[in-house]
């Protein structure tokens, strides 16, 4: 009698780990993988020994302590009796706001430059081109210098306002330019004012939804609406008739001078104008090669078959090379825009209070506690560049060309 | 191959760091030279000369202690350090031995595991205010822009002192006193608080030092002394004695000048002790009986450092004050050599 079995499985032997292509990048990635663990677990350990050996310890609880110094500028509560932890979000808070500020203005002054270097005006050509040149060569940490410096040695003290022939007057009345920062009108929120608000912010949501309809309709029917002055009114006729009809409660409070500083209003310190505009002007320079790039990729026939449907030159970059040349820019601008929340760790050279003053500063050094501060600092920038990098991702596969 | 000798690389330096919390004297005399801590750059205290070498008062103290332990004044490594990495330097034993116009206090004493050996000066936390401001007293400062070096003890005292009266300020921080005094000069600040030591010197410096006062609060204590790693009580004991060794000297009158001429040639049991003619005492502390004697012709003794670094012949001009010796009023107090 004869036994029928299946053909037999290509049993699997320890020596396919290596000669099976299936089986081999696996194992090698294995072997690194292990490698690299006991690599970091040897480091790791050899640190955790040496702490233990002076007697030291690897321990969170400084965060929890009175950090015991002032910050000139907390957009959250704080006083020197906070936490560690709450000096860390201050800083936080800060480096945010510069880098926000500084990859807007950035970007506009970016794309300002490499449009008109592209220019047909020699003189506006050049100078685009100087500027790039020259800001983009030069590194950051001396142009923070030099705007610092400049602002506090061009502009003039507060005691200038003081007396009754001032050195220097302020600005219709109610601007003060000084070499600690600038001082403008702020809002003063009376009750009622969070309606204002909200109503501002409706009229936002309605101008856009406003503009989708009219396009939506220019698609469907061919009919063109009036965009500008209906945006604007949206924009602006609620929000007025709301302010007029809850009795104007919002108001301005004005700087005035008093005792040694201005008081009022609201006050953009020197550190922060320097940093943001340094980081704005460096990295503009950068991000105008982009955009210069951006646009000479588009071929040229692009937008000379826009000149012949008769396009003004504003309408073809607007229309028909800037949409395309997106796809070329937004990947480097990401780089960008990490560079500048990057760069704007540079802000103790001007006291600026950003992350790594307070928490990669002081506090490291008022606790002496180099190790867990620093780790929280690259844990810090890490989680911000992997978020804004996340952000643009999603507007750059926006942005990008469908292809079907 | 160049993985194992990344790991042989790794494994000794492992082993160095590991080695370096015990027995620092030995690893000083192995090597033959002291690694000390000193500032990145502070005149008087620790900076170059002209010639690249380092001279100032804290600068001093490790060329005794390496005099005393090594026999050469020279055999010292400087380690410039800024007050971020200074702690740091000393705790993982980059240096033996930190010499850097650092506070003693209760943290840094226990949570961050080191020794102070002593108090080499006594300073104090003041304020500097242009004479055209018309503030005669610190507490008149409410309201005020103040220059303040980063991550300093006086951070914290200028945090407290304004808590403290309940009056309001707005710090301006700066990394170093070349940077404070330029944004003070500018006006960018309208007062500029340091260790008042530090406030004689940069205004010392000024085109019209007359211009700028000195407010007379001093807001705060601050003891400056060397300090080393805690654990290693053999070599905090040595270092402590070089610094006592040197007071002492100053006390028992005994000078770069004379100390030859004083050697077995003194009734003074005292001096002959410290001297290293009578007694024992170098050999308590794993040294030759001529450690001391060594320490003092290094630089002179601390009368002598004093007066050739920060005193009031040189352009710093500090008066001794509160450093005078005990017996002349101040508190530099070497304990009985015995």
């Amino acid at each position: 009698m004869t036994t029928f079995s299946d053909p037999p499985k290509a049993s699997f032997r320890p020596s396919m780990l290596l000669s099976d292509t299936r089986y081999r990048s696996i194992t090698f990635q294995v072997i690194a993988l292990a490698l690299l663990v006991t690599a970091i677990w040897y480091l790791g350990s050899n640190l955790a020994a040496n702490l233990r050996a002076a007697g030291l310890n690897i321990s969170f609880q400084f965060l929890g302590n009175p950090a015991g110094y002032d910050i000139n500028q907390t957009l959250i509560p704080y006083t020197s009796q906070s936490s560690n932890l709450q000096a860390a979000w201050v800083g936080i808070i800060n480096t945010l706001l510069v880098s926000f500020l500084a990859c807007v203005t950035a970007t506009i002054f970016g794309v300002i430059a490499g449009v008109l270097r592209l220019s047909n005006n020699w003189l506006i050509r050049k100078l685009m081109a100087g500027y790039v040149e020259i800001f983009r060569n030069i590194p950051v940490l001396i142009w923070i210098l030099i705007i610092y410096t400049i602002m506090t040695a061009a502009m003039p003290a507060p005691s200038a306002f003081r007396g009754d022939d001032p050195a220097s007057t302020m600005m219709l009345g109610s601007f003060a330019f000084t070499n600690r920062g600038v001082y403008i009108p702020g809002p003063v929120w009376g009750p009622g004012s969070m309606i204002v608000v909200a109503t501002f912010v409706a009229s936002i949501i309605g101008v856009f939804a406003y503009r989708r309809y009219a396009t939506k309709l220019l698609y469907d029917t061919g009919r063109l609406l009036p965009m500008l002055w209906p945006s604007v009114a949206i924009l602006f006729v609620p929000a007025i008739v709301v302010f007029f009809i809850m009795g104007m409660p919002i108001g301005l409070d004005f700087p005035a001078l008093a005792g040694f500083n201005f008081r009022g209003g609201i006050q953009i310190g020197a550190p922060l104008i320097a940093l943001w505009f340094a980081l704005s002007i460096y990295t503009g320079a950068f991000i105008a090669e982009n955009v210069r790039a951006g646009i000479q990729a588009v071929s040229r026939g692009q937008s000379e078959a826009a000149a012949a449907l008769g396009l003004r030159p504003g309408r073809v970059m607007n229309l028909v090379v800037l949409p395309q040349a997106l796809r070329v820019i937004i990947p480097p601008l990401i780089s960008n825009y990490l560079n500048i929340t990057k760069n704007s760790s540079l802000a103790i050279l001007v006291g600026y209070a950003d992350i790594t003053a307070t928490l990669g500063g002081i506090t490291l050094n008022q606790t002496g506690r180099a190790i867990e501060c620093v780790v929280l600092l690259m844990l810090f920038y890490l989680v911000i560049s992997l978020g804004i990098s996340m952000v643009m991702n999603v507007y750059n596969n926006a942005t990008k060309l469908k292809e079907r | 191959m160049k993985k194992t000798v990344i790991f042989g690389a790794l494994t000794v330096a492992g082993l160095a760091a590991g080695a370096a919390g015990a027995a620092t004297l030995d690893d000083v005399k192995a090597r033959g030279k002291l690694n000390c801590g000193v500032t990145t750059g502070l005149a008087g205290f620790a900076a170059p000369n002209a010639n690249g070498e380092w001279e100032g008062f804290d600068v001093a103290v490790c060329r005794a202690v390496a005099a005393a332990v090594l026999s050469d004044k020279n055999a010292v490594e400087f380690v410039p350090t800024t007050g971020k990495t200074r702690f740091t330097a000393l705790a993982s034993g980059e240096i033996d031995f930190l010499a850097r116009n650092t506070t003693w206090t209760f943290s840094r004493d226990t949570d961050l595991k080191f020794d102070f050996i002593g108090v080499n000066y006594y300073d104090g936390q003041g304020f500097m205010v242009p004479k055209a401001l018309g503030v005669s007293s610190a507490k008149d400062l409410d309201g005020a822009t103040v220059c303040i070096q980063t991550g300093t003890t006086t951070e914290l005292n200028l945090a407290d002192f304004f808590r403290k009266n309940n009056i309001s300020y707005e710090p301006v921080p700066v990394e170093t006193n070349a940077e404070g005094q330029q944004q003070y000069l500018a006006g960018a600040c309208d007062t500029y608080t340091t260790d008042a030591s530090g406030l004689a010197a940069t205004r010392a410096t000024f085109e019209t030092p007359g211009d700028h006062v000195l407010l007379p609060e001093i807001i705060s204590k601050e003891p400056l002394g060397p300090l080393v790693r805690h654990g290693d009580n053999e070599w905090g004991d040595i270092t402590r004695w070089v610094l006592n060794a040197l007071i002492a000297a100053e006390e028992l009158g005994i000078t770069s000048a004379n100390i030859e001429e004083m050697t077995g040639n003194t009734n003074n049991p005292e001096i002959a002790r410290l001297l290293g003619t009578e007694g024992t005492l170098g050999e308590m502390i794993g040294l030759d009986n001529e450690w001391a004697k060594r320490a003092i012709m290094a630089e002179g003794n601390y009368g002598e450092i004093f007066a050739k670094n920060i005193g009031e012949e040189t352009p710093i001009g500090l008066a001794r004050g509160l450093n005078a010796q005990w017996t002349d009023g101040g508190l530099l107090y070497a304990p009985p050599v015995r």
